[in-house]
């Protein structure tokens, strides 16, 4: 059997001839690789009839770095580095999912405290995550003011996770065997006062965007995508559930002690941009909600069980472990080779299936529409390209 | 089910699939090319498995052995469980059949792996390069990829 390798370039010129109609005349239309919508470098193609989209055909690699590969050549701990660059939104949780893998495979056991600290520390930063979003999507759709109450209070929670971790966006802080370092004295109380900030904070959200009619006019019943069609696409994280299929890890599958934790994890129905928009604004309230329950409950106790710089073995074999972070499934696969450097490493990057779900969301919708569906996804390119 | 049980009645199956020892938490097995769009269309529709969603897919390069070892991980929601199946193709003709009819999120991760692995998927409707140009020479994450690029760094 032949097998046909084929260029962008030949799959336009094919698609260039089908379906035309005498009447109106298809065309073809770059978006990005830098427009202001995409939050980095995503190239779209699109197939336009009017103001139609018939075809929208990501083109991706602008800014691939190679992490896999880098990774075979560097120990585990060198590893963890990296990942906080590729969704640098979830950076604890990229951190966390790495060294979850590590534990699993060479068997380190670490305890409760590490577990507490990772926990709060992940839900803080899905918040942080859902802020910049939700201001980011008020922007996409012609909004301004959400950014900046989106930044605003955003700042605040920086600030407080400053303080411990020393940075503000590519947070460095868990590593495998424990945490770079324990918590700053003021954190508990810190972040108290953010939770007690933030709440009205929230109704002020609703106030501004999500009762807004504009808004709801530009989100409700576009982009919609079933919850069958999601699945078999392979969506995780809010997209998923917004379309209705109520998978959350953290439920399911619980690690860290989010089996210490009451929370619900909202589900959409329709599954079209409105509902992926209300399940993270939800889920900005749930994770108050977990952070507030755990948070007088650190229980006491060393923040590293196991040396630094300490070169990590794991038996030969092959693991797999996954963790839901702000946008769905972040998997790590490790291939050993019983040495200090992974044989083989892999990503399954949450955002690179989302984006596969943009084609058959927006198919036949208007051009205008692509913006707030792909907003709804809540993509970051630098975890597409890894 | 657990792990040994969903091993076990999925080695049942077919005679394709055998049994695969892995050291994680999850049932995984290893499958014959030829028999693999059938086995997974079957673990996806018999209610009994409902291996719903591919959640990932990854290539291995096993230099040594002269093979690629490629996974599927899937994911069950309706019973909650996880499987892992592997194939192996030879490093000089590495061809698989597509799994685009069973998952249509194969399409795009097979086209990841043939980008960076070379690996060719028979009867994918759009076998292209994902990341990287269409005139890209060579695969990079096989073992032996060399570049003019690359670092060579003392080890």
């Amino acid at each position: 059997m032949t097998i046909e390798v084929s260029s962008l370039k030949e799959l336009v010129e094919q698609a260039s001839g089908d379906d035309r109609s005498p009447d109106t005349q298809e065309y073809f239309v770059n978006m990005g690789p830098q427009h202001p919508s995409t939050h980095g470098v995503l190239r779209l193609v699109l197939k336009l009839d009017g103001e139609r989209v018939l075809r929208c055909i990501p083109v991706l690699g602008y800014i691939h770095r190679s992490i896999e590969k880098i990774s075979e050549h560097m120990n585990y701990m060198n590893c963890v580095h990296l990942t906080d660059r590729m969704d640098y939104l979830s950076s604890i949780m990229n951190n966390w999912a790495v060294s979850k893998a590590v534990e699993e495979a060479a068997g380190i056991e670490v305890n409760s405290r590490i577990q507490y600290i990772r926990t709060i520390f992940a839900e803080l930063e899905r918040i942080q995550s859902h802020q910049l979003w939700w201001g980011v999507l008020g922007m996409d759709l012609g909004a301004f003011t959400p950014f900046l109450y989106g930044i605003r209070d955003r700042e605040v929670l920086n600030d407080v996770m400053e303080e411990t971790v020393g940075a503000r966006l590519t947070m460095n802080y868990v590593l495998p065997g424990g945490l770079m370092a324990d918590i700053h004295p003021n954190f508990v109380h810190r972040v108290k006062e953010f939770i007690k900030y933030f709440r009205p904070k929230l109704d002020e959200y609703d106030d501004l965007l999500t009762n807004n009619v504009i808004i709801q006019e530009r989100l409700r019943n576009v982009g919609v995508l079933s919850a069958q069609t999601a699945v078999q696409y392979g969506a995780t994280g809010p997209v998923l559930r917004g379309s209705g299929v109520a998978f959350d890890l953290r439920k399911d599958h619980p690690y860290g002690v989010y089996d210490q934790a009451d929370f619900e994890v909202p589900v959409g129905t329709v599954g079209d941009s409105w509902d992926r928009y209300w399940v993270r604004v939800e889920e900005m309230r749930q994770s108050l909600n977990i952070v507030e329950q755990l948070l007088d409950n650190i229980p006491p106790g060393d923040f590293l069980v196991k040396k630094l710089n300490s070169k990590i073995k794991i038996p030969e074999g092959r693991y797999y472990s996954q963790l839901e972070t702000a946008r769905g499934i972040l998997g790590v696969f490790i291939a050993s080779d019983k040495k200090d450097e992974p044989y083989r490493m892999h990503y399954r990057s949450p955002n690179f299936n989302n984006l596969w779900c943009l084609e058959p969301m927006i198919k036949g919708d208007y051009i205008a529409s692509l913006i707030g569906a792909m907003s709804s996804l809540d993509l970051v390119i630098p975890d597409i390209d890894r | 089910m657990e792990r040994e049980a969903l091993q076990a009645a999925v080695c049942e199956l077919d005679s394709a699939v055998r049994p695969l020892d892995e050291n994680a938490d999850r049932a995984a097995v290893i499958v014959e090319a030829s028999a693999l769009p059938a086995i997974i269309r079957r673990l996806r529709d018999e209610p009994e498995f409902a291996f719903a969603q591919l959640l990932d897919h990854v290539a291995v390069d096993w230099i040594d052995r002269g093979q690629f070892e490629l996974i599927y991980q899937l994911y069950s929601f309706k019973h909650k469980h996880f499987l892992s199946v592997s194939v192996l193709v030879p490093r000089e003709d590495p061809r698989v059949p597509t799994l685009c009819r069973v998952h249509p999120v194969a399409e795009w991760q097979e086209r990841e792996v043939y980008d960076l692995f070379g690996v060719l998927y028979e009867d994918h409707p759009d076998l292209r390069r994902l990341f990287l140009e269409d005139d890209w020479i060579g695969f990079p994450l096989r073992k032996d990829y060399q570049d003019d690029f690359m670092l060579d760094r003392p080890r």
